[in-house]
């Protein structure tokens, strides 16, 4: 009996989708707007995440050593800083080797290579450079190098200065830019989707409002509120299937035209291949939302309408 | 079997739409209501669907207080009256078939009694040809008997008629009210409302006359007297 009762709910939602086609289609229509602003949420989100990544891989901090540091000692020094959990790379760079990159950055420039064949020897210090993961844990970096001591008996430190100390102002307007972006970036995300939300609630809830009568007539015969509600929870099944259908395939060519534009923007990230590389729980989170909306939507709706 | 015990409904503007009814209907009875607009026979009607509730007294079906009952047995209480109303109130997207077929699903019948059922009762009310029309394919006279055959399908023990011929030119009001005398002849107990003289003129049955609330007159054998 539970089993023809499913049947039935099932096919008799599939049947009034059919026959309400305008009305069906507006619905779709406008969950599909809805989808598909959630979906460009979860696009832009990768961009903005991807951005914020490449920005954040670029802050990195140097330390100096002084000239009379030797390599064992900046080994020392390499290895404590690379216990720090923060920290993602340290990498050391001898005052030839960074002569040597010096010459080769400036090759084209004949007046810097001038001037520093006039002043003779290597001007340049060894370094390390540190990449943090996040560049708000520079300061705390820089304050651990600060009171290192490897140079065994001597107490003289090695460490002639930190970049970051120079560059700290910019390093901290940059950790508090992405920290807002970040924050700002799920505040509008979340606007949206509320809005999108409230606005298919409103379809549908207008769509079954137009079948009020008929769940009076429903209620008089003397059908139980599960069965009557049971087809309109279908039909909200089916526009939200139906839109997170269209709303994906109408990714597929914005993503592929849109593709190497933001390669190019400098996000270093390609939202086509983000898109076929994510396919799987895109669609997921797409025809899940779709659905769980519809069920939701309809089921609220014809609540109220079902009160006699 | 349906009782009336001292019912009163009072709206919250202090109007009241019945005052300290009383009234017994028996078994198999055809019973006609008659009174002018606002008399109180919609608030009646609405009051033995349980779609409204008395402010005093109780309604009595069989031994059952309607009002006590639960939102569960509510519907099967429903199933056990078929109801016809002026405006018909047919399933606009579902074909005859279906609107008929829809009552029996709510009943839970089995797919087997209503692919039997309903072209049976259609052919009842002589519409074996409409089946698969949608209701705005139908004139007024067939909508009301596609609202008819509704609601005998379940073999309800009372069918309630709230105008069941307001909309209907007399040759279709005839033909109704032949309907529902059979559905009496058969054994089902009938109220009717109307305004229709002619028609409780015709019947000579119990005729129950409502003025402002109260039963004015109740005679066994009626006229449409106002």
């Amino acid at each position: 009996m539970l089993w023809t009762k499913i049947k039935r709910i099932i096919k008799t939602g599939a049947k009034s989708f059919a026959r309400n086609g305008s009305v069906s289609v507006a619905s779709t229509l406008v969950m599909t707007v809805t989808l598909t602003v959630i979906a460009s949420l979860i696009f832009v989100g990768a961009l903005l995440q991807s951005t914020l990544q490449g920005i954040k891989e670029k802050v990195d901090i140097n330390i100096y050593l002084e000239d009379s540091a030797t390599p064992d000692q900046a080994k020392v020094l390499q290895t404590r800083i690379e216990g720090l959990p923060e920290v993602v790379t340290v990498t050391y760079t001898s005052a030839d080797e960074a002569l040597v990159a010096f010459r080769e950055r400036h090759a084209g420039n004949p007046l810097i290579v001038d001037a520093l064949d006039e002043v003779g020897g290597n001007p340049l210090e060894a370094s390390l450079n540190v990449r943090a993961k996040d560049p708000s844990q520079y300061q705390s970096i820089a304050d651990f190098v600060q009171v290192q001591n490897v140079s065994g008996e001597n107490t003289r430190n090695i460490v002639k200065k930190i970049s970051y100390i120079e560059n700290k102002e910019a390093i901290d307007t940059l950790s508090r830019i992405i920290d807002s972006s970040d924050r700002l970036g799920i505040i509008v995300a979340l606007f949206f989707i509320f809005i999108s939300i409230l606005i298919t609630f409103n379809t549908v809830r207008l769509a079954i409002y137009t079948s009020k009568d008929e769940i009076a007539v429903m209620r008089l015969v003397g059908a139980s509120s599960r069965y009557i509600k049971g087809p309109f929870v279908i039909v909200g099944i089916l526009y939200g299937f139906i839109s997170s259908i269209v709303a994906l395939a109408l990714f597929y060519p914005i993503t592929y035209w849109l593709g190497p534009l933001t390669y190019n923007l400098g996000t270093g990230m390609n939202i086509f291949s983000y898109y076929l590389d994510n396919f799987i729980q895109i669609t997921l989170i797409i025809i899940g939302t779709g659905v769980i909306l519809g069920i939701i939507s309809s089921y609220l709706a014809v609540k109220k309408y079902i009160k006699l | 079997m349906i009782y009336f015990d001292n019912v009163s409904k009072i709206y919250s503007d202090n109007t009241a739409a019945l005052d300290n009814v009383s009234l017994l209907i028996k078994p198999k009875e055809f019973v006609s209501i008659v009174g002018q607009s606002g008399a109180g026979k919609t608030t009646l009607i609405k009051m033995l669907l349980g779609e409204e509730n008395p402010t005093f007294g109780a309604v009595f079906f069989e031994e059952t207080d309607i009002h006590s009952l639960k939102k569960s047995h509510l519907n099967d209480y429903r199933r056990r009256i078929g109801t016809v109303f002026q405006d018909f109130r047919l399933l606009a997207h579902k074909n005859v078939y279906e609107n008929i077929a829809f009552a029996m699903e709510a009943a839970g019948r089995n797919e087997e009694e209503i692919s039997v059922d309903v072209p049976h009762v259609l052919e009842l009310v002589d519409l074996g040809n409409k089946l698969w029309n949608f209701p705005h394919q139908l004139s007024g006279g067939e909508k009301q008997r596609v609202a008819i055959a509704r609601a005998i399908v379940n073999q309800p023990d009372v069918i309630i008629a709230d105008e069941p011929t307001g909309n209907l030119d007399p040759v279709n009001t005839y033909e109704i009210i032949q309907i529902l005398k059979k559905i009496n002849d058969l054994g089902t107990t009938v109220i009717l409302t109307t305004h229709n003289k002619g028609v409780i003129d015709s019947l000579g049955k119990r005729v129950i006359t409502m003025e402002d609330g109260k039963i004015a007159r109740d005679d066994k054998t009626g006229k449409y007297i106002l």
